[in-house]
């Protein structure tokens, strides 16, 4: 074979994309990464005031020990590390300076809190390393122009109060609102939410807003003051335990509006039982996972697979607590991003696969909702549908509600 | 009679000649102590040459306890007034700074003496109606502190942000320095903290210091003395709450964020941890108590995911019953040890 001048220059050329395309991978940052091995970062309260969220850092554990046990992620084991910050937001800040400077992980995954994220959030996007699927309902995780390395994962809280304000206007004609919430960001979200959803009509269809302090004892006087607005729809902005009252409350006043409970509130073992079953009929909230303990999923392969897990890999784990179902769900999602990045783990590419979710499914969400993500859109569930109690069981009724198109 | 006159005359001999003893290794101790000091300081200064932005930051957090411990430590150690509230004034100078800097725009650097101002008279003024309680009574008044004041900052929300809180950029190392934010925030964190030392060494050893530890041995005697108690006992309180707060603002810069759950009643506590096991009424022990509580509870994590207070808490019993004078009481008892004279065997003590 002789060189003729055109073979040259294709061969020129071809060594100029060559390099090229070797200069493209070199600006790329792979940290945290070997050929058997990936680090992960997590931050959990393991002790303090909110530890009782701590099994769901614990269950992420459990579920990578499974995915390694079966070979790991294309022949690379994750490496967990996982760290107590105690809900303070300085320990997280030292926590997660320790992840990403000393032990060196690829990324960081589902941090806990919106106060200790709020405290790293833009360290983490100075640093660019990825931070993702939060556990946090706050709004503002979803913001990729400002903070393109940091991603929420599950539906946040004004999503949740514009399907119930959409609701309201297509179903409730002569719709006079009520609302009880609590006097802090999370019941601020919901209201400006639903407002949000309501639009226009808000200011004549709410008749009444309340509000009450976390710390207040009882709420039994705002909603004496409820009922006695004329109100016909409910939207109660509660945590577990003023929802409780707030349902027994409305219950023995025999008022009996259109009562929506926020997700936040929508435990079977934590809020209606204690409430009682019978004040709690009729009640409507929005789901976006199974409930565990709901027995209309005792068939469900999804539950089985979780239960048959849990008694394998967490069996220190409670089965009638929902965060085991939302950790697991959660690791099952940032292994299927894994898989998706292939054999290219550098951070940008780690970032780019999980702003390119297309319809992914996992097993503990509702039927029918999709996982979906772009590069603008950094919001993973926006799906919910409606539930209504119907004295044993959340009877999902409707259509899932797709809250990305309003 | 002769015999015991000889007997008496050779045990103050000895006596004085160890008494000179004691004052030579006193002085010894001195120099050995300046030396300790000068040596300590220069490997803070080449410190942050030597290690990552990680550890760095770490060891800020330890100068920031240690200012906080040394507040705390004037107030519990050296006048006897427990608080387990100093959390409180920790999250005001913490604000301080925050909202200076986010309201209003003002230079961090005015925002760390403005805190010590205002939580000096915060506290001064919550110590003149907490005089009237002692012991324990005071202790249960500043736990309400402690526990009110992170909701308070959720009420002033239009100034606190509430609960999600106030984000701040770290600042940058003025006049062109060569320093990553780091190695700046470790130098300015350094310097305040040798001042307020300083400042606390020159208040407590003089005439002020004396009535400050009068008041908490026998506050009647020390009323007697000519010492109004009242006045100093408040004094002291604000001064105490200064340091805190001061601390708390260095903390807010390093962290380059403030929340209520920043400063929960945990903190109150960890603080009067870390005077006890650093040494109570020492001046150096606010230092090992602030490595104490910043370095401790990362290590039991790291021997038990499962049980980390557990672990903490072995290591909280185990420095009580070792050194039951804290670290600072500990060395000092070592350091005597081992520079006392030799005393002569069977000689009448």
């Amino acid at each position: 074979m002789h060189l003729t001048k055109r073979s040259l220059v294709l061969l020129l050329a071809l060594g100029a994309v060559a390099l090229a395309g070797a200069g493209g991978v070199a600006a790329q940052t792979v940290v945290g990464v070997t050929a058997t091995e990936i680090k992960v970062g997590n931050t959990n309260p393991y002790s303090g005031p909110a530890s009782a969220y701590g099994t769901i850092g614990k269950a992420i554990g459990a579920y990578f020990k499974k995915v390694n046990d079966e070979g790991g992620v294309n022949g690379r084991k994750i490496t967990y590390i996982t760290y107590d910050d105690a809900y303070t937001p300085p320990k997280t800040v030292e926590m997660v300076r320790r992840l990403v400077e000393q032990d060196q992980v690829a990324l960081l995954f589902q941090t806990l809190g919106t106060p200790p994220n709020s405290a790293i959030h833009k360290y983490v996007n100075q640093q660019k390393v990825p931070h993702l699927f939060l556990a946090t309902g706050a709004t503002k995780w979803n913001d990729p122009q400002h903070f393109p390395w940091t991603m929420g994962y599950q539906p946040n809280y004004q999503t949740e109060g514009r399907i119930y304000a959409q609701y309201v206007l297509k179903n409730v004609p002569d719709a006079k609102v009520g609302i009880l919430y609590q006097n802090d960001d999370y019941g601020k979200d919901y209201l400006k939410g639903f407002e949000d959803g309501l639009g226009e009509a808000a200011k004549k269809l709410i008749v009444l807003k309340q509000s009450y302090e976390v710390t207040d004892p009882t709420i039994d006087s705002q909603i004496v003051n409820l009922k006695q607005s004329g109100a016909n729809v409910f939207f109660n902005i509660t945590i577990p335990k003023f929802a409780v009252q707030a349902i027994k409350k409305s219950h023995d006043i025999g008022w009996k509006p259109l009562h929506f409970l926020n997700n936040v509130s929508s435990s079977l073992g934590t809020v209606l039982k204690p409430a009682g079953l019978d004040a709690s009929k009729g009640l409507i909230t929005a789901l976006y996972m199974k409930e565990i303990t709901d027995p209309q999923w005792k068939n469900d392969k999804g539950y089985q697979d979780w239960v048959a897990w849990m008694k394998k890999y967490y069996p220190e784990g409670a089965l009638d607590d929902q965060s085991n179902a939302f950790g697991y769900n959660v690791a099952i999602l940032m292994v299927h991003v894994l898989k998706q990045c292939g054999n290219d783990l550098s951070r940008e590419n780690i970032m780019r696969q999980a702003a390119n979710l297309k319809n992914v499914e996992l097993p503990l969400l509702l039927p029918g909702i999709k996982i979906n993500t772009g590069p603008t859109d950094f919001a993973p569930i926006e799906q919910e549908q409606l539930a209504k109690f119907d004295g044993e069981r959340w009877a999902i009724f409707g259509e899932l509600v797709d809250a990305s198109k309003k | 009679m002769d015999h015991e006159g000889g007997a008496a005359a050779t045990a103050a001999k000895a006596r004085v000649a160890r008494a000179a003893g004691e004052r030579e290794a006193t002085r010894a101790g001195g120099y050995l102590g300046v030396g300790a000091l000068v040596l300590a300081l220069a490997i803070a200064c080449a410190l942050p040459f030597t290690m990552s932005g990680f550890r760095l930051f770490q060891f800020t957090q330890v100068f920031t306890y240690a200012i906080a411990l040394l507040g705390l430590n004037i107030l519990t150690g050296y006048n006897g007034q427990i608080s387990i509230g100093h959390g409180a004034f920790y999250a005001v100078g913490a604000y301080t700074t925050a909202i200076m800097i986010d309201k209003w725009d003002i230079a961090y650097g005015w925002t760390i003496p403005t805190a010590g101002l205002i939580c000096l008279v915060v506290g001064f003024l919550f110590g003149r109606p907490a005089l009237r309680l002692e012991g324990l009574y005071l202790a249960l008044a500043t736990f309400s502190l402690a526990l009110a004041v992170p909701q308070i900052l959720k009420y002033f929300e239009h100034w606190t942000g509430g609960s999600q809180g106030i984000v701040l950029s770290k600042p940058k190392a003025p006049f062109g320095m060569r320093l990553t934010e780091d190695q700046w925030l470790y130098f300015l964190t350094l310097a305040v903290t040798v001042v307020l030392f300083v400042l606390a060494y020159n208040l407590l050893r003089g005439r002020t210091g004396r009535a400050i530890v009068a008041i908490r041995d026998n506050h009647i005697a020390a009323e007697a003395m000519g010492i109004n108690n009242s006045l100093y006992k408040s004094v002291v309180f604000g001064v105490s709450a200064a340091y805190t707060g001061i601390a708390g603002a260095l903390s807010a810069l390093a962290i380059a964020f403030v929340a209520p759950d920043s400063f929960n009643i945990f903190l109150s506590i960890t603080l009067l941890t870390g005077i006890v096991i650093g040494g109570l009424a020492t001046i150096s022990g606010a230092i090992f108590g602030a490595l104490f509580i910043q370095f401790v509870p990362n290590w039991a994590q790291d021997i038990s995911k499962a049980a980390p207070w557990a672990i903490f808490g072995v290591f909280l019993i185990l420095c009580m019953y070792v050194m039951p004078n804290g670290i600072a009481g500990f060395l000092r008892l070592v350091w005597i040890r081992m520079t006392r004279p030799a005393v002569p065997r069977g000689e009448v003590r």
